[in-house]
């Protein structure tokens, strides 16, 4: 009961951090998660046969790191061939900088059935 | 276990023809003569009859050399076993078939190893590979250094063993975000051209990596141009299909065609469609694991035309 003192500061700044985090993803919610992290940095994971969040919105000069959280291997491969990554086996990653706005659309090219999308704006 | 796909209504009659699939210790024996599938007990006295048999081969599969997470750490010892079992069968095939994902992540040391682990059998192998197998900066190029001897463009082949005409296909190089396997035109015209001379009374076997009749699309399994590709085969009298992928034996009897996917030696993967399940390595017990992976012997039954498959585990 004594000790209750010290650890408010904590919970008073956790709660701050978290509501900081939760102002800066209402204004643009679509991959917004991705973005708060590292600015040009994003992630994607991929699990479950899915990739995570499977369309994310990044600004011209973001780097995506894709990360393989199964067991079986995976790959990113753009619809249009723009990049393809060699096999990523489990917890293996690879990235790509996206430097020119557009829509790319990709698939593993393993399990085509899997596909994402990455939108980069100006 | 054996489950039959969905059947169209035009499909009744051959239904009727193979309601009495049955099991026994070592599998399922079907035989596939002018169109009409039949089955019955694999026994011993089968078994006599099959060493009279002018023609006996094996298919293996999915070995995933390469692969060693929890549900098979060890994907090497599994196809040693596998090939054991192969080595103890009453009749010694006299050739293999290999119907792809050879290797996990298409590594020189992985293509190899399996050479290597085949080459105990002295027979030969004729190997189509799976999407595993062409993962290398070349899209499959490390595969055809290894295997690709006698083939054409990604891999596909023909060949004649004991008047049965064999067809590898390929429909695994640069899959599309169309998310199943393709063929491509130039292989479908290379295959119209390959039948085009034969009778139809000959038995065609064509073997590929994913199965060449939807299994699972949602999870990829078919083949989206295979219609297509089968096209020229609709006026032979009998034609068996053979493919790995799914891990699991499946059957599905079309008309004149009959299609059986068969068991990895490396791991299973979940029944077609199971809720909440992932087209991907299956763990299961492991005192179980043996029961679930397994090889397929094939046979042309001595004097009637037909062939037998036998679904073997290795457990």
């Amino acid at each position: 009961m004594l000790n209750l003192t010290p650890v408010r500061p904590v919970l008073a700044i956790a709660l701050l951090a978290a509501l900081s985090a939760a102002a800066s993803l209402s204004p643009n919610p679509l991959g917004a998660a991705a973005e708060a992290a590292t600015p040009g940095k994003a992630t994607i994971k991929i699990a479950n046969f899915d990739f995570g969040p499977a369309t994310i919105t990044v600004p011209a000069g973001t780097s995506v790191t894709w990360t393989n959280n199964d067991d079986d291997a995976h790959s990113v491969v753009a619809d249009n061939k723009a990049f393809r990554s060699a096999p990523l086996d489990t917890g293996e990653s690879y990235s790509f900088t996206f430097a020119t706005p557009g829509t790319y659309a990709y698939h593993c090219g393993l399990h085509p059935q899997m596909h994402g999308k990455v939108v980069v704006t100006r | 276990m054996t489950k039959n796909a969905d059947h169209t209504p035009a499909d009744a009659g051959r239904r009727d023809a193979m309601k009495c699939m049955a099991w026994a210790g070592a599998g399922v024996l079907w035989t596939i003569g002018g169109g009409v599938a039949s089955s019955v007990l694999a026994t011993a006295a089968d078994a006599a009859t099959r060493k009279s048999g002018s023609l006996d081969f094996v298919q293996i599969s999915d070995t995933h050399i390469g692969f060693d997470k929890a549900a098979n750490p060890d994907t090497l010892g599994t196809m040693r076993e596998a090939i054991g079992k192969i080595k103890a069968m009453p009749v010694k095939p006299s050739f293999i078939i290999h119907t792809g994902d050879l290797t996990h992540l298409s590594k020189a040391d992985e293509f190899d190893t399996v050479a290597q682990v085949m080459k105990d059998l002295n027979v030969p192998v004729f190997y189509t590979p799976g999407e595993h197998d062409t993962l290398d900066e070349g899209n499959g190029k490390l595969f055809l250094e290894h295997f690709g001897k006698g083939t054409w463009g990604t891999g596909y082949r023909s060949f004649d063993v004991s008047g049965v005409h064999f067809i590898g296909l390929v429909n695994v190089v640069n899959l599309n975000p169309d998310g199943q396997g393709h063929l491509g035109p130039e292989q479908i015209a290379w295959l119209a051209k390959d039948v085009a001379h034969l009778s139809p009374s000959t038995p065609i076997v064509v073997y590929a990596h994913m199965p060449l009749f939807d299994a699972y699309v949602p999870w990829g399994w078919g083949t989206v141009d295979a219609q297509q590709a089968l096209m020229p085969l609709r006026r032979f009298g009998s034609v068996t299909v053979l493919n790995g992928h799914i891990h699991q034996v499946i059957t599905k009897i079309e008309g004149n065609i009959s299609f059986h996917t068969t068991r990895s030696t490396a791991y299973p993967q979940a029944a077609a469609g199971t809720p909440g399940a992932s087209p991907g390595p299956l763990k299961v017990p492991a005192d179980q694991l043996r029961h679930v992976l397994g090889v397929r012997d094939i046979t042309r039954l001595h004097g009637r035309g037909a062939l037998a498959l036998v679904d073997q585990t290795l457990a």
